[in-house]
């Protein structure tokens, strides 16, 4: 780890002025930014606590709910606001990491997680574009269970624009599926991001997961009116039964008139850069019966245009079946 | 300044090597065992309580995993002069020391810690208190669980100046072997553990899991069960909510029966 200045922020402003130095970085719960500077992935000159500014409520507004950055996951999970009205994050929080990591990890700390590829936290491969824009991606001839098959950017492994990793986060995943808004302080002043644009696909710059531009601050995740609250349900699939990353998941959220869809949420985690919503999906649902059919002809289309790998091809398929479980699981209600 | 930049320079060696061993390793020991024989900073004497390796055994287990791949001299031959080049860009900065004071098992103490140290390193190489384990040093294997404000973190990936303002508490904090914590008698009672290393974390841990429960915290078995309202604490629920610390001896079976024992006591907290 490199030498770095620490110091502890006090209000967001304060923070937002200490964090527009050259190579200063924001510390929240530190499990996913302490974790790359002993890798010697992230070098930071200055870390800026920002535990301590005043962004750990969970505040019900505008019909729906505002939760501070610094909001600790356990705590999100288990608010009861959360829990009766947006059961699909509580449950997504859940599922990730462990009990120890979900007391330390922010609610902008997890947006800002970064990809678990290990071709980008291990230093000994030289090739990673994310690391070292230009190097190429060692990942693509690699080994690659973990790793996307969906809005990859794939031109080989010598350009400096591939890169197949994911967005490793299941917090982030219910997010996009409740049609959540980032809001974020800079030293340009406020602005609200749909989530949706605030995670981008690697395009032809794999080095930035986000849209935040140098310098913001999150300062709160709102969530609108909820609509969810009876029928959602993540389903996440991995390696072993906790404590693992996802090989696939899927955020599930339906609301339902009789037996008949009303609106549906359904987002992707393990598959793509950012977690995966395709609207057309979503829509294709609307007005149908809550059954098999339907969700088997939601699942093709939110997973049309996959390509997998040598290591990764079995997530398309798998993706579907989680899409159809998830859809299934969500119709038949969460019990309180 | 000469005898700082050689000690970097060692540093970024030996992580090279630490890298290259744990993505070729299926064994979580062995990078164990690697980081035992390079780095300067840890407690062998406590070390060899859970893992026996003689010196020998750890030089011959780095050689040939070296030797062995060829894809990791590589690695190392190329990433050498970029790593060795970082100080440069990173960190003119020297390294920075902080006075900072720490409420550990209810004594304040005031240090001076460089920045960069994590709680974990602080407790075990400057305080001695050496029950809190290093396992992974990455947040993936729990030994090194203790309390921070009554709730079970990792301090391998706590800043030890992040941790400014918190009550923590350690193993040594719980209780002493004439006064020993319910959770610690649980263990015993229960023998739930074989070679002790990732011990204290499981008890930290499953101090907390109390509380939690008490608290009418959910898990994702939760879920799955369909009660979200003070969930029982059945075997499935113990198992999801101690998953966070892992157990390489596979002790797990016993660990589960001493929670579980916890969790019906009603009231777990302070010494029995």
């Amino acid at each position: 780890m490199n030498p770095f200045a620490y110091q502890r922020a006090s209000a967001p402003d304060e923070a937002v002025r200490a964090g527009a130095a050259r190579g200063a970085k924001f510390l929240g719960g530190g499990t996913n930014l302490v974790d790359l500077m002993k890798y010697n992935v992230e070098h930071p000159a200055t870390l800026v606590d920002v535990n301590h500014i005043g962004l750990d409520k969970v505040e019900e507004a505008g019909g729906g709910v505002r939760i501070g950055a610094s909001v600790r996951n356990s705590d999100l999970a288990n608010n009861p606001t959360i829990v009766q009205n947006y059961p699909l994050l509580s449950q997504a929080l859940l599922a990730g990491a462990s009990a120890q990591l979900r007391n330390l990890a922010t609610t902008g700390g997890n947006l800002l997680q970064r990809p678990r590829c290990y071709y980008f936290t291990d230093t000994a491969f030289p090739a990673c574009n994310k690391r070292e824009p230009g190097s190429g991606c060692a990942a693509i001839n690699g080994y690659q269970r973990l790793h996307a098959v969906l809005g990859q950017t794939d031109e080989g492994a010598k350009s400096p624009h591939t890169c197949i990793a994911i967005n490793p986060s299941d917090m982030n995943v219910a997010l996009h599926a409740l049609g959540a808004t980032v809001e974020v302080v800079g030293p340009k002043g406020k602005r609200s991001i749909a989530v949706g644009e605030f995670h981008r696909l690697v395009g032809k710059d794999p080095s930035a997961e986000t849209t935040l531009r140098p310098g913001e601050l999150i300062v709160a995740v709102t969530l609108p009116p909820a609509k969810f609250a009876k029928n959602s349900w993540y389903q996440k699939v991995r390696d072993r039964q906790s404590y693992a990353f996802a090989v696939v998941s899927v955020a599930a959220g339906l609301e339902l008139e009789g037996g008949t869809i009303r609106s549906a949420g359904l987002a992707l985690g393990g598959v793509a850069h950012k977690p995966w919503r395709v609207e057309a999906a979503e829509k294709a649902l609307v007005g149908q019966h809550a059954g098999q059919e339907s969700f088997r002809k939601a699942a093709e289309l939110v997973m049309a245009g996959a390509k997998g790998y040598e290591h990764n091809n079995f997530k398309i398929e798998r993706a579907k079946q989680s899409v159809v479980r998830a859809l299934t699981l969500a119709a038949k209600g969460v019990q309180a | 300044m000469q005898a700082i930049k050689q000690v970097g320079i060692l540093r970024v060696i030996a992580a090279i090597f630490l890298h290259s061993e744990s993505a070729f390793s299926y064994y979580p020991y062995l990078t164990v065992k690697c980081e035992v024989s390079v780095s300067p900073c840890t407690d062998v004497d406590d070390l060899e309580d859970g893992i026996t390796v003689s010196p020998l055994e750890r030089e011959i287990s780095r050689r040939s995993f070296l030797a062995a791949s060829g894809v990791v001299s590589a690695g190392i031959a190329a990433g050498l002069p970029r790593a060795l080049a970082e100080p440069a860009s990173a960190g003119s900065l020297a390294p920075q020391m902080l006075s900072v004071t720490l409420s550990i098992n209810k004594e304040k103490r005031q240090l001076s810690v460089d920045t960069r140290t994590t709680l974990l390193d602080l407790l075990r190489e400057n305080l001695d208190l050496t029950g809190s384990k290093k396992g992974c040093d990455h947040g993936q294997c729990g030994a090194c669980t203790v309390l921070l404000d009554g709730r079970r973190v990792n301090s391998c990936l706590t800043l030890a100046v992040a941790a400014q303002g918190a009550e923590i508490t350690t193993i040594e904090g719980l209780g002493t072997p004439e006064h020993m914590h319910a959770a610690q008698t649980a263990f015993l009672e229960h023998d739930g553990f074989q070679c002790g290393y990732c011990t204290p974390g499981q008890i930290c841990s499953a101090v907390a899991l109390v509380d939690e429960v008490k608290r009418g915290e959910l898990s994702q078995v939760s879920f799955e069960s369909g009660t979200l309202s003070h969930p029982a604490i059945t075997e499935r629920e113990i198992k999801e909510r101690m998953s966070g610390n892992i157990c390489r001896c596979g002790a797990y079976p016993n660990i589960v029966a001493a929670v579980r024992a916890l969790t019906m006591q009603g009231s777990a907290g302070g010494a029995a």
